[in-house]
């Protein structure tokens, strides 16, 4: 198999096997790892027998295994409806799977309060597919909401009631997406491409650990989704952030991720190192 | 003769029950009619006494414009006061009254009931109460209002959330935002427009009804207009209308220039 280094086998890895209760807690890697280098810095994702239905018939994911470690960038390819958005927002919760285990950052979520839940979600960025701004508010106002992870009270709510050190953090990662300039700018006047850098410098702002991306740049022209995709790669490779991302675009995912997963209506069909594939084998299925 | 695509008939034979109930409702008609006692000679009768207070009427007299302007302005200033702080009680209600906002179904319901309350009960009859509860004068009328207000708002400011784009307040929650920073932050930014555009409404309603609650006694103009038409001084009832209408008109015009600014 082309994909064999980067696949990972569950029992190997993962944070539910039997004998370590505490390992949610501690976040430190399972002593039964058997040493692959990526699986000694510990999971950032860990999912474990995904399932999802929405009409109680047709299983839109149907037992999904999935094992991600800190630093990995991940790309999951897969048609239309084949599951993917699902399966992002499963993993924070943000639609409750039916059954299935979920660890992010190394704490199992299934069951967890929802302040603890809150917690856990403010180190893991999500970029949508549409960029989820408030369209009224300017940039800057959009960014500084991104504080809401670590902070919560009205001086996050609007850049004017914001301290300053939050304005001057804001501001610098609008710079990161190079749009300092447009920091005033109301959202709606903003193009696809611009708001969809603001939606990362947001991401940013929460300091994270791990970033979750459905699709970010689907909504946008191919230049503009090459560029922003390029941009929003290697700020995720230079500060060393987890990133999972979906993609109808294959040659994004090869080159931008290290490892690609593919979905086929709600099962993992595909698990390989991303330079190993062949694309119009890919193209073959997936497009 | 093809019956498959023969026409249905005309009329559907109504079920018993339909027809009673048609029977039922026009009876009701026919008994109210005679109950409220509308008769074309009664109008003719009367149309001689309309024409005589029409002609007195004019000219309007002038003479008491001072006093007038006066009350008319604190008329105004109740329709302020009355629906800001209306509006302002108006958004917490709404947030709870709102089914994809609100903590617990349970105090969605209590809050929307509340609301439909302080909607239903006609803003005369809030004013008769407050007069009992704080005495006569504007503070009744005030308070009248902001309960009118908030009846009005709150339903609206509630419908005007649930109806703004879900996706920002998911990217919130998503980035573990707490609730009510996610509502502020994203839902209410997104709904502002229609929050401003209601409150106007809110305001020109609030001006009408602040000239009709003088009448029993909660401030403002009506008062001045009771006391002209009980000593038959119609030309300074007449005078007392225009103002009340040019105040209408003045509050309509502004809030609809207001509207098309902001939005
Ligand atoms: N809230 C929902 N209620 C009911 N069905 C849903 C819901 N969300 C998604 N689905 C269904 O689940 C299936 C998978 O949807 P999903 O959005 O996860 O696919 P996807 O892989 O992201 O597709 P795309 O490439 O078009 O974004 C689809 O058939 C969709 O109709
Ligand atoms: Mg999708």
């Amino acid at each position: 198999m082309p994909w064999e280094g980067a696949s990972m086998t569950n029992n190997e890895t993962s944070p539910f096997a039997p004998g370590h209760p505490d390992r949610a807690a501690s976040g430190a890697p399972s002593s039964t790892a058997q040493a692959g280098p990526e699986t000694e810095v510990g999971l950032d994702l860990a999912v474990e027998g995904l399932r999802k239905s929405f009409d109680g018939k047709k299983a839109i994911l149907d037992g999904i295994s999935l094992a991600v470690p800190r630093g990995q960038a991940v790309a999951i390819i897969g048609s239309n409806g084949a599951g993917k958005s699902t399966f992002l927002r499963c993993c924070m919760r943000l639609i409750e799977p039916d059954s299935g285990r979920i660890a992010l950052l190394g704490e199992n979520i299934d069951h967890m309060p929802r302040r603890r839940l809150r917690r856990v979600r403010s180190q893991v960025g999500f970029v949508f597919q549409r960029h989820n701004l408030v369209s009224r508010l300017s940039a800057l106002s959009n960014v500084i909401h991104g504080a809401q992870a670590h902070h919560s009270g009205p001086c996050y709510w609007h850049q004017a009631l914001a301290p300053k050190a939050v304005r001057e953090q804001a501001m610098h990662c609008l710079d990161r997406v190079g749009l300092a300039h447009l920091a005033r700018q109301r959202v709606d006047s903003l193009s696809g491409g611009q708001s969809q850098r603001v939606a990362i410098a947001r991401a940013l702002m929460q300091r994270p650990r791990f970033v979750i991306a459905d699709e970010p740049v689907a909504s946008l022209d191919p230049s503009a989704g090459e560029e922003v995709m390029e941009m929003f790669a290697e700020l995720m490779r230079s500060d060393g952030i987890t990133f999972v991302f979906t993609s109808h675009h294959l040659d994004h995912a090869i080159s931008y991720a290290d490892r690609l997963i593919g979905l086929r209506q709600g099962r993992l069909e595909l698990d390989g190192l991303a330079k190993a594939q062949d694309i119009a084998v890919l193209r073959e299925i997936y497009e | 003769m093809t019956p498959v695509s023969a026409p249905p008939n005309r009329f559907e034979r109504p079920s018993a029950l339909t027809f009673l109930f048609y029977v039922l409702a026009l009876a009701f008609i026919v008994w109210s009619f005679n109950n409220v006692g509308v008769s074309i000679p009664r109008l003719v009768d009367g149309l001689p006494n309309i024409g005589r207070i029409l002609g007195q009427m004019f000219p309007p007299d002038p003479s008491r414009l001072g006093p007038i302007s006066l009350a008319l302005l604190e008329t105004f200033q109740m329709a302020v006061v009355g629906t800001a702080l209306g509006v302002v009680i108006s958004l917490p209600l709404a947030i709870l009254a709102s089914r994809s906002l609100s903590p617990h179904p349970i105090i969605q319901h209590a809050t929307r009931s509340l609301i439909s309350l302080f909607r239903t009960v006609p803003d005369l009859v809030w004013a008769l109460f407050f007069v009992i509860a704080v005495g006569l004068g504007p503070v009744a009328g005030t308070l009248a209002i902001m309960l009118d207000t908030i009846g009005f708002c709150g339903r609206f400011f509630a419908e005007s959330m649930e109806e703004t784009d879900k996706g920002p307040r998911e990217a919130l929650t998503a980035l573990g935002a707490s609730r009510t920073g996610t509502v502020f932050s994203a839902v209410v930014p997104q709904a502002m427009p229609s929050f401003i555009n209601t409150s106007l409404f809110s305001l020109e309603k609030a001006t009408r009804s602040s000239v009709i609650l003088g009448l029993v006694g909660a401030g403002g103009i009506g008062i001045e207009l009771k006391v002209a038409m009980d000593l038959f001084l119609y030309d300074l009832a007449a005078a007392i209308i225009i103002a009340i209408f040019l105040l209408v008109l003045v509050v309509e015009h502004v809030s609809s220039w207001l509207r098309t600014k902001i939005i």
